[in-house]
């Protein structure tokens, strides 16, 4: 509650701060991140002692929604499989911007123990959707999982808003330049050609959404 | 009862339907029977009041370098006596009745089977795939299984 006390500063505090309106709003948006009640595997059940009591992960200001056009961010908890890999996509695309991704375990981060004999299994989530977090952990434990929560706060606190491609790096202004050209490119052909290209839909803002930009050019 | 008894009195019922019985320390006694006549021989295990095997812990396939086999996994829990059958199948063909209406656990183990190994049940009431998406090609516990590269434009392989 530092802006509060600066508020009630007996000597200074006369009511005002001074500050951009991109960091209030930045800092309201970090503070009370909504995450999509959504669970895998057995990180699931990690992800339940998170919620309940003990660990009280509400304090962070993280509050379940149970439909992901409500949420902020999507915590993939577990094995996913490619079963599930489709529905995965769903949820993210259902979800509205600005929207974030949290890898969490091994499975989730690069498939795990089934890296080798696992032909069912997503060889980590970021080949369907761009991760912000990888929490690493075979299941994370709490704290853990709740140093990568603060990152993603951190992330999400010193986001542009307004001006965006001003202050974006280099690198990724390049990549979202690329990402639009090539968007365009892809448009152009599916009107002339009349068909759809199912992996231009999952493009965020991640400069890791060339690669699926790449896939799609493949198949 | 034995699985010596068990093994006796289903020869004497079925004759030579009934093939063999492997006794030993390192596994659970396990009779081999032909496919034609499994749902009779199952009904007779259940109903029999000698038997009374009124559960089926498992059903499960096997792929051998011979034969794809059913093994079924059989507990009677008011005799606390059980019995492991097996069936073995041709490779080219691998087909036998479902046993869905003498034990009805029977029904997603059969589609659990049918799903890895590619054994066909004749006249299950919904024989599809359970584990894998619909869509999959090929029965992934078979030890000829390769794995495909892509699955929906997702790249398999690590």
């Amino acid at each position: 509650m530092g802006l509060l006390n600066r508020l009630d500063d007996p000597i200074q505090g006369d009511g005002i701060i001074l500050g951009t309106v991109e960091d209030l709003l930045n800092w309201g948006r970090s503070k009370s991140d909504w995450y999509l009640q959504f669970g895998l595997a057995c990180c699931a059940i990690e992800f339940m002692a998170l919620n309940a009591a003990h660990f009280d992960m509400m304090r962070f200001g993280a509050i379940p929604r149970t439909s992901p056009r409500q949420a902020d961010f999507i915590i993939v908890s577990g094995t996913v499989t490619l079963k599930m890999a489709d529905r995965i996509k769903t949820l993210y695309e259902q979800m509205s911007e600005p929207r974030y991704v949290m890898s969490m375990g091994s499975c989730a981060n690069t498939g795990g123990p089934y890296w080798e004999h696992g032909y069912h299994v997503v060889k980590g989530v970021d080949r369907l959707i761009p991760v912000d977090v990888y929490v690493p952990g075979c299941p994370p434990r709490p704290e853990a999982f709740f140093e990568g929560l603060v990152k993603l706060q951190k992330m999400i606190s010193t986001q542009a808003i307004f001006r965006k491609r001003e202050k974006m790096s280099a690198e990724d202004l390049a990549a979202l330049e690329l990402r639009n050209k090539k968007i365009q490119e892809y448009n152009e052909r599916a009107a002339q050609e009349n068909i759809e290209f199912t992996n231009a839909k999952h493009v965020g803002y991640s400069r890791y959404s060339l690669d699926f930009l790449n896939k799609g050019e493949q198949s | 009862m034995t699985a010596n008894e068990i093994y006796e009195k289903l020869k004497s019922e079925f004759g030579d339907e009934i093939i063999s019985l492997t006794e030993d320390a390192a596994n659970e006694a396990f009779i081999v029977v032909k496919p034609q006549r499994i749902v009779e021989i199952c009904l007779v295990l259940r109903d029999d009041p000698n038997f009374k095997f009124d559960y089926m812990a498992n059903l499960t396939g096997m792929d051998y370098p011979n034969n794809l086999t059913v093994v079924y996994h059989l507990y009677s829990i008011p005799l606390n006596h059980r019995i492991v059958l097996k069936v073995e199948l041709n490779k080219e063909n691998p087909s036998v009745e479902s046993v869905e209406k003498v034990w009805k656990t029977a029904n997603w183990h059969e589609r659990e089977a049918y799903d890895m190994f590619g054994i066909i049940f004749e006249n299950h009431p919904f024989l599809v795939r359970i584990l894998t998406p619909y869509d999959w090609e090929g029965h992934p516990l078979r030890k000829d299984y390769k794995e495909p590269e892509t699955y929906h434009g997702v790249k398999i392989a690590y």
